[in-house]
């Protein structure tokens, strides 16, 4: 049996430049068997990032029902989305988005303390800094860490809270090809060892070759979807 | 999440730029200064004066000519008005009257010094009824007074001012517009109290005075500036006033509710002195008002330039699961914190600046103690502290409201 961690249905989202109306995904039917790679891929302004967003619920759905990990959430106010996106869901970015004052392991302690943890927060942020390799560098600031390293504190960050899913918008878009494929190599890893649901957008065929599932996207509709025989699930 | 916690970061965010960070706090820093500086030296300077006017003595009148500038006609208070109001026929509730006639910029000068000051002449009741103390010799003498004789009694100041010292003078002679004056006694020193120098006086007969030095031609015969009187005791002062206007006003022919003289009694000096206190108390308020108002809109402006600012920090902290009121805590807390330590600072500068106050009085010969009260320290930090959260509410709302897609577009 089929276990959907992520279940969009008929998602619309639009927004209104002006005049004119920007149809941003367009019905936009989704479902992602938990523990998979996907990698999201597509033309600048097909609805990549627009779609993550809504996955990741930082955004809402125009229109359409999107449930994760069995909970209805297109219907969610704000604070509960905040709760959701905190404890469900962990965002890598293609800039990294580390706060600059702070240590890599405060760094990694954000999502806990949104959680309201305040017991042992700062062994469990260096426990994951460990994992991802990091365990020289806790007490560094992003400023004195190398492009790779700072997205392995943002991964660090992402893994925190033990999501669900992990959502990386070009991960690697911003690294030279040796940590790119470090990064990438982390995030499989971790997928493998975690069973966590990874969703990765990209414009490199690479990356996409070594995810289990592919999708196309093109104004804001599906326009492909395969999935590799070679890898799985 | 913890208040510490939030401390923390607030605090590792406003010294990630400490110098918008004490600009920032500069106007709350200046005002609560002010404020503090301005408060404790005034409650030094009320307690100061208070206790000064409590030493002139509980059962004193002063008369003076009235304060209405209405009242156009008017006769002088005279030697003989005294000399009414002191008898006990006329006044039974008063034990005693004197009379002071002052003379400005009067010539004094001794072994080679000259002094231009203002010389107080006065009745020989004057040294009882004001509780002068002498330090040598005596105080000017019924005789005296009817002999028109040329004596006077100094103050210690103005002894060490011509000649050097304030022992051993009695007999020497000193003299007024060049007029020989025999000095028959040194007053003793009343200390720095107030803001003039108790001690630097010089006092001659009445009578001599008005033969000899006086100065305002075409004045009444008689004139005199101010009569003191004593009620024989504390209690009977309303009495003894009542007495005053009646027979001032037989004497001064005055009409109804026309009084040409005023009567000060020391509770009229302490009203008087609290109610100028509660003026200059409220024109503080004011200025506290202004400047803390002054710098909270300051606070406000670098805030909202923070939030700007931190637009992809605000979205990232969304992203990670950042609750609208975690955010406005947050910024909130950065606010307050910025106002608060203001506030701090201005206190310990207010009263840094109190006390320099208080030495510069001191040194200059009025002993005079700043009071920094708690009420006054505790009224500060609070209110610097909602002076923070009242100004920081709005910008911490625009970061709490912010959508965080947009947000995390930013650039
Ligand atoms: N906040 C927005 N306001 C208006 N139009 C937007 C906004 N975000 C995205 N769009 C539009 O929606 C479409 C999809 O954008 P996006 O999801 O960012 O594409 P991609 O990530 O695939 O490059 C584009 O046409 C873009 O211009
Ligand atoms: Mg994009």
């Amino acid at each position: 049996m089929a276990d959907w961690v992520i279940e969009l249905k008929d998602i619309r989202k639009v927004y209104r430049m002006g005049e004119v109306d920007v149809n941003a995904l367009d019905g936009l039917t989704l479902r992602v068997q938990r523990g998979d790679i996907m990698a999201i891929m597509g033309p600048s302004g097909s609805g990549k990032s627009t779609l993550m967003n809504i996955i990741g619920c930082l955004d809402r759905p125009t229109a359409g029902s999107y449930r994760l990990d069995g909970k209805t959430v297109s219907e969610l106010q704000d604070d509960a989305l905040a709760e959701i996106r905190n404890r469900k869901v962990g965002f890598v970015f293609q800039s990294f988005n580390l706060l600059g004052r702070s240590t890599a392991t405060a760094n990694v302690e954000l999502p806990l303390r949104y959680a309201g943890v305040n017991k042992g927060r700062r062994e469990r942020a260096q426990e994951v800094l460990r994992l991802v390799g990091l365990e020289e560098r806790m007490e560094h600031r992003p400023m004195e860490l190398s492009g790779g390293q700072q997205q392995r504190v943002a991964i660090a960050r992402a893994l925190v809270n033990k999501p669900a899913i992990i959502l990386a918008d070009e991960p690697t878009g911003n690294l030279d090809s040796r940590s790119g494929a470090e990064i990438l190599d982390l995030l499989l890893k971790l997928n493998s060892d975690r069973g966590v649901t990874l969703i990765i957008v990209t414009h490199d065929s690479n990356v996409a070759a070594r995810a289990h599932r592919t999708i196309k996207l093109k104004d804001g509709c599906i326009e492909e979807d395969y999935v590799s025989d070679a890898k799985p699930a | 999440m913890f208040l510490t916690q939030n401390l923390l970061e607030a605090l590792e965010s406003l010294t990630s730029n400490k110098l918008r960070s004490g600009l920032t706090m500069l106007g709350i820093v200046i005002g609560v200064g002010a404020v503090i500086a301005m408060l404790s030296v005034g409650q030094g300077a009320t307690a100061t004066i208070s206790g000064s006017i409590s030493s002139i003595g509980t059962n004193l009148i002063f008369i003076i000519g009235s304060t209405n500038e209405e009242i156009t006609i008017r006769r002088p208070l005279t030697l003989e008005d005294a000399e009414a109001i002191g008898d006990p026929l006329n006044a039974p509730s008063i034990l005693e009257t004197s009379v002071m006639y002052s003379l400005s910029r009067i010539k004094v000068s001794a072994s080679g010094e000259t002094v231009t000051m203002a010389v107080t002449a006065v009745t020989p009741t004057y040294d009882e009824i004001r509780n002068l103390e002498m330090a040598e010799g005596e105080f000017i003498s019924e005789t005296q007074m009817n002999g028109r004789a040329s004596v006077a009694v100094l103050g210690v100041t103005t002894a060490e001012n011509l000649f050097g010292t304030s022992e051993g003078l009695i007999g020497e002679t000193v003299r007024l517009q060049g007029q020989p004056f025999r000095i028959i006694g040194i007053q003793a020193s009343k200390g720095g109290s107030g803001f003039s120098d108790a001690d630097d006086v010089l006092y001659v007969p009445y009578s001599t005075a008005v033969s000899r030095l006086a100065q305002r031609s075409g004045e009444a015969p008689n004139r005199v500036d101010m009569i003191v009187a004593s009620a024989v005791s504390a209690s009977a002062v309303p009495d003894a006033s009542e007495e005053i206007r009646q027979i001032l006003r037989t004497r001064h022919h005055t009409d109804i509710g026309k009084d040409d003289f005023t009567l000060m009694t020391q509770e009229d000096f302490l009203s008087l002195t609290s109610q100028i206190m509660g003026v200059l108390t409220i024109f503080l308020g004011g200025i506290a008002a202004i400047s803390l108002l002054v710098g909270g809109i300051g606070i406000m402006n670098i805030m909202l330039v923070s939030v700007t600012e931190r637009t992809r920090e605000i979205g990232l902290r969304k992203a990670l699961g950042a609750r609208r009121r975690d955010i406005l805590i947050q910024f909130l807390t950065e606010s307050a914190t910025l106002s608060v330590f203001g506030g701090l600072i201005g206190i310990a500068l207010g009263a840094g600046l109190a006390f320099l106050v208080g030495q510069i009085a001191t040194a200059t010969g009025n002993a005079f103690t700043p009071v920094v009260g708690i009420d006054s320290v505790l009224l500060a930090t609070l209110f610097s502290a909602a002076v923070g959260l009242f100004f920081g509410i709005y910008p911490a709302s625009r970061a709490a409201g912010l959508e965080p897609v947009e947000a995390l577009r930013y650039e």
